[in-house]
């Protein structure tokens, strides 16, 4: 709900929040420039004083302001032609033009009524509200993403446009929210919606002589020249006419023969909010809060932006589901926690069966788990896939936390659903989390927990037929998964290693393949990848495809995987078969969880055996020389130091601070992770002031370099856990 | 160039004393180029006395900014019912209104004076920008306000 109250405004409202937020910071410009240029007054100075200045300096003088920036004005009547001109208080003399500024009106004009006066009005105002509406929801959603509301400021993981976008609205939101609740309060008093008009004053006890002088007019003496509004002279012609005096605090009368004051009105408490919002809106009297809010509104173009691309991302991420049916009147809730977007695939294929077998099904990411919305369901179908060591998928983020906070279990019986590859140690490890924490709950089970081993078509119908038992329907799920696009690359060289130690491993590198326009510009496929994206490769016969690690980036001009071949292993054996020349088909993977953040901390590489591809890839783009320490583990320094010249020339440029390795075989036998627990005091320093941790490689070495990191930073209260969930410690595991 | 057809006889213009007939006059009003955003403008006729006898148009529907229109204020006190019926959309800067309305012709030759006041956002108010007696000679003579109206014709 709060995500759709999030989208929605924003997609509609883009060009208009464009184009007030730009025209409202160029407007924050004009108080600042109008504050800087005003003439200072003494503080001490009395209105009487000033304006005594002025009037022997323009003796037709009828009306003296002072605006917020302290800019003084006076109108005057020279026989019978009307003036006006800034004023300097230390003279009384003209010293330029009153008139608006040309491009502060036009702008003043677009920014608030679009050209199109009451309408534009309202339209400006839609625009506001709808800000407002996208703070509040974007506020709740950053909370929902980082985990809760202490953890709202936590540095984020995952593609570049959906961090971004938080980034900024982080930085900017409080602005954006008050910008947009001051212009809401400004269109209801211009419309006359709000009481805030100004009391009446009573001047009716003028004495109806003339000719008291400023200065025997105590009000006037007492008032300093800083809480000046408006000092307005009574008609020439008028002797029961008055001096009304406009201040920071209120409104009174003066008689033009005594002098005297007949009466004052303090402002309402509505004129002084409205006035408080003005200032908070314009900067008119807080110049420097109106830059700050005008830098901050300058985030909403690029939030529209980048916002618009983290929907269309999520949109083609996930398959669309034809003739969803509505959460309400649903009876099969399914509920997906996907992560790469196949497991959309298989809920398209099951939402389609049932479908035809006369039920209503509403398909939904399990991060949107509400049962107060389904309450017509009979049945709920979870599927749920695992991201990494047995964390929650991207859609199914937040499912346990929404599970454990309700009442009670929905009363319509679950089915869970894992899936996962029986080649991890940890398969299926969330859907076991959320079929466990279903049951703890007292959610009563349709089927008992069950799991697919790499989208295995055979076993979903399998457990499709089981599903169709239990609903009393005959149920064939007969899932096609859909092939990713390929690109076909060619061999351009190969570098082979390892043979002597039993670990045939080929350093491969393809050329580029050419890219058409559009795809360069859109950034899509092989355009743009960095070193540590993934390669899927389809092997025959299957409709798996098998994923390695980039050790190139775009820029590097080629396309460079390090395999090692398995016995047995179809993709491979089929890889390190290739001759420079021939070609295999592949598709890209971004993989941004294991991109390192920017800036200049220092990085932690740890890999070993072909784990040293990612790393060896960061560290050949590394540009701009971040301090970069490598750890290495191989079998033996004269058959597998992969990378091992290159090694010793990128450290020679810079590119690489530092380079440990430890050979698992020959004189001195050691890991990797004895390396680490040699330079324990080292990696503790570099850990403590802020350094990133990236580990490529086996689960065992990587298990094992968590556990000598455990020991390392215990003494300073720190662990791999809590790195990891502050995005310090990333890891890259088969 | 707004052109307004104030059909409705002006109930301020009728309940003058003497009224007997009327006659559609209308009133031609172009702004200078001033510089600036829209101009409200209050049109209204003072007797002989140079007391307020009736609003005959209001340009500009915001009544908190009616506080502008000094002269036209302080008579009125900006009172709703004067402008009932009679109010249309502010005047920009090089524009020109252009109201037709059916005038009591008590009012002509007979010391009525007819003015009016003019304000713009972030200018220097304009009260009494124009004042020209009614008469029948008058009609047809384009006067110059002296601010913001470039000239103002009353035509019979």
């Amino acid at each position: 709900m709060t995500r759709l109250l999030h989208r929605w405004p924003g997609v509609v409202g883009l060009a208009l929040l464009a184009l007030l937020a730009v025209s409202g910071a160029a407007l924050s410009i004009f108080p600042a420039a109008e504050r800087l240029s005003s003439p200072r007054t003494d503080p001490t100075a009395s209105i009487a004083e000033v304006a005594s200045r002025i009037q022997s300096a323009i003796p037709g003088v009828e009306q003296i302001r002072r605006s917020p920036s302290g800019r003084i004005t006076a109108f005057w009547f020279d026989n019978g032609t009307p003036g006006s001109a800034v004023i300097d208080p230390a003279t009384g003399q003209a010293i330029g033009s009153a008139d608006p500024n040309q491009i502060e009106r036009w702008m003043t004009n677009l920014h608030r009524s679009l050209f199109l006066d009451d309408t534009g009005r309202l339209v400006s105002a839609a625009g506001a509200a709808s800000m407002l509406l996208l703070s509040i929801s974007g506020i709740l959603l950053v909370a929902r993403r980082t985990g809760g509301w202490r953890r709202w400021f936590a540095p984020l993981r995952g593609p570049l446009a959906g961090r971004i976008h938080v980034e900024l609205a982080r930085a900017a939101v409080l602005g954006l929210l008050l910008s947009s609740a001051t212009a809401l309060w400004m269109t209801a008093s211009t419309f006359s919606l709000l009481p805030d008009g100004p009391a009446a004053l009573d001047q009716s006890a003028a004495s109806g002589k003339k000719g008291a002088a400023l200065s025997a007019m105590p009000l006037l003496a007492a008032t300093p020249i800083d809480d000046l509004r408006e000092l307005t002279f009574p008609y020439p012609d008028d002797a029961t006419d008055v001096f009304t005096l406009k201040t920071d605090s209120g409104t009174g009368a003066i008689d033009q023969g005594t002098g005297q004051t007949l009466g004052w009105v303090d402002l309402t408490a509505w004129e002084r909010a409205t006035e408080t919002v003005y200032m908070l809106h314009t900067g008119r009297g807080a110049s420097l809060l109106g830059l700050l809010l005008g830098v901050m509104a300058l985030a909403v173009p690029a939030m529209g932006i980048t916002g618009l691309v983290v929907w269309a991302a999520a949109r083609r991420g996930r398959p669309s589901i034809k003739g969803n049916a509505s959460p309400s009147g649903a009876d099969v809730v399914v509920l997906v926690g996907s992560e790469g977007g196949s497991t959309w695939g298989f809920a398209a294929t099951l939402q389609a069966a049932l479908t035809k077998a006369g039920r209503r099904v509403h398909v939904a990411p399990m991060s949107a788990f509400a049962p107060g919305r389904t309450r017509a369901a009979t049945h709920y179908i979870v599927l749920a896939a695992t991201y990494g060591d047995g964390d929650a998928p991207a859609s199914a983020k937040g499912f346990l936390d929404r599970l454990s906070a309700l009442r009670a279990a929905p009363s319509a019986p679950v089915a869970v659903l894992g899936f996962g590859d029986r080649n991890f140690p940890r398969f299926c490890a969330y859907a076991e989390a959320v079929d466990t924490a279903a049951r703890t709950k007292g959610w009563n089970t349709l089927l008992p927990f069950d799991t697919i081993d790499r989208q295995s078509p055979q076993e979903f119908a399998r457990w499709g037929r089981t599903l169709g038992q239990a609903l009393g329907i005959p149920l064939e799920l007969d899932h096609q998964p859909v092939a990713p696009r390929t690109t076909g690359l060619t061999l351009v060289s190969r570098r082979d290693y390892g043979q002597e130690v039993q670990a045939s491993t080929a350093i491969l590198r393809f050329a580029l393949p050419r890219l058409g326009f559009l795809q360069r510009l859109m950034g899509r496929g092989f355009a743009r990848f960095e070193a540590g994206d993934l390669i899927g490769i389809l092997p025959q016969g299957s409709t798996v495809p098998r994923f390695y690690s980039l050790a190139s980036g775009s820029r590097d001009g080629f396309v460079e995987i390090v395999v090692r071949k398995h016995a047995g292993g179809v993709c491979s054996g089929m890889l390190t078969g290739l001759q420079p020349g021939q070609p295999v088909e592949a598709f890209l993977r971004r993989n941004p969880t294991f991109h390192p953040p920017r800036g200049r901390k220092p990085l932690i590489l740890i890999g070993a055996g072909t784990g040293i591809g990612p790393l060896a890839g960061l560290v050949r783009a590394n540009d701009r020389l971040r301090p970069m320490h490598l750890f290495f583990g191989m079998r033996h320094r004269d058959s597998d130091f992969l990378y091992g010249a290159e090694l010793a020339h990128w450290a020679s440029e810079g590119r690489l601070a530092s380079l440990a390795t430890a050979c698992s075989r020959g004189e001195h036998p050691r890991y990797v992770q004895q390396v680490i627990a040699r330079e324990s005091a080292a990696l503790a320093a570099a850990i403590g002031a802020g350094a990133h941790v990236m580990v490529c490689g086996g689960r065992e070495m990587a298990s094992g370099v968590a556990e000598t990191l455990a020991a390392i930073l215990e003494p300073m209260g720190l662990s791999p856990a809590r790195l990891k969930a502050e995005g310090r410690y990333v890891e890259d595991v088969y | 160039m707004k052109k307004i057809l104030a059909a409705l006889a002006l109930t301020t213009a009728l309940t003058l004393p003497g009224v007997a007939l009327a006659r559609p006059v209308t009133l031609t009003t172009t702004l200078k180029s001033y510089g600036g955003d829209g101009a409200y403008l209050a049109i209204y006729v003072t007797d002989a006395q140079g007391a307020y006898a009736g609003t005959l148009w209001m340009a500009g529907g915001k009544a908190k900014y009616y506080e502008h229109l000094a002269d036209w204020y302080r008579a009125t006190g900006g009172n709703a019912s004067e402008i009932n019926g009679i109010t249309g959309a502010s005047v920009g800067a090089g524009r020109t209104l252009e109201i037709t309305l059916d005038l009591a012709d008590a009012l002509f030759d007979a010391g009525y004076t007819l003015h009016v006041d003019a304000a713009v956002e972030d200018m220097r108010d304009s009260p009494n920008d124009v004042s020209v007696p009614l008469t029948s000679t008058n009609a047809g003579q384009a006067v110059q306000g002296r601010r913001y109206v470039a000239s103002l014709t009353y035509a019979m």
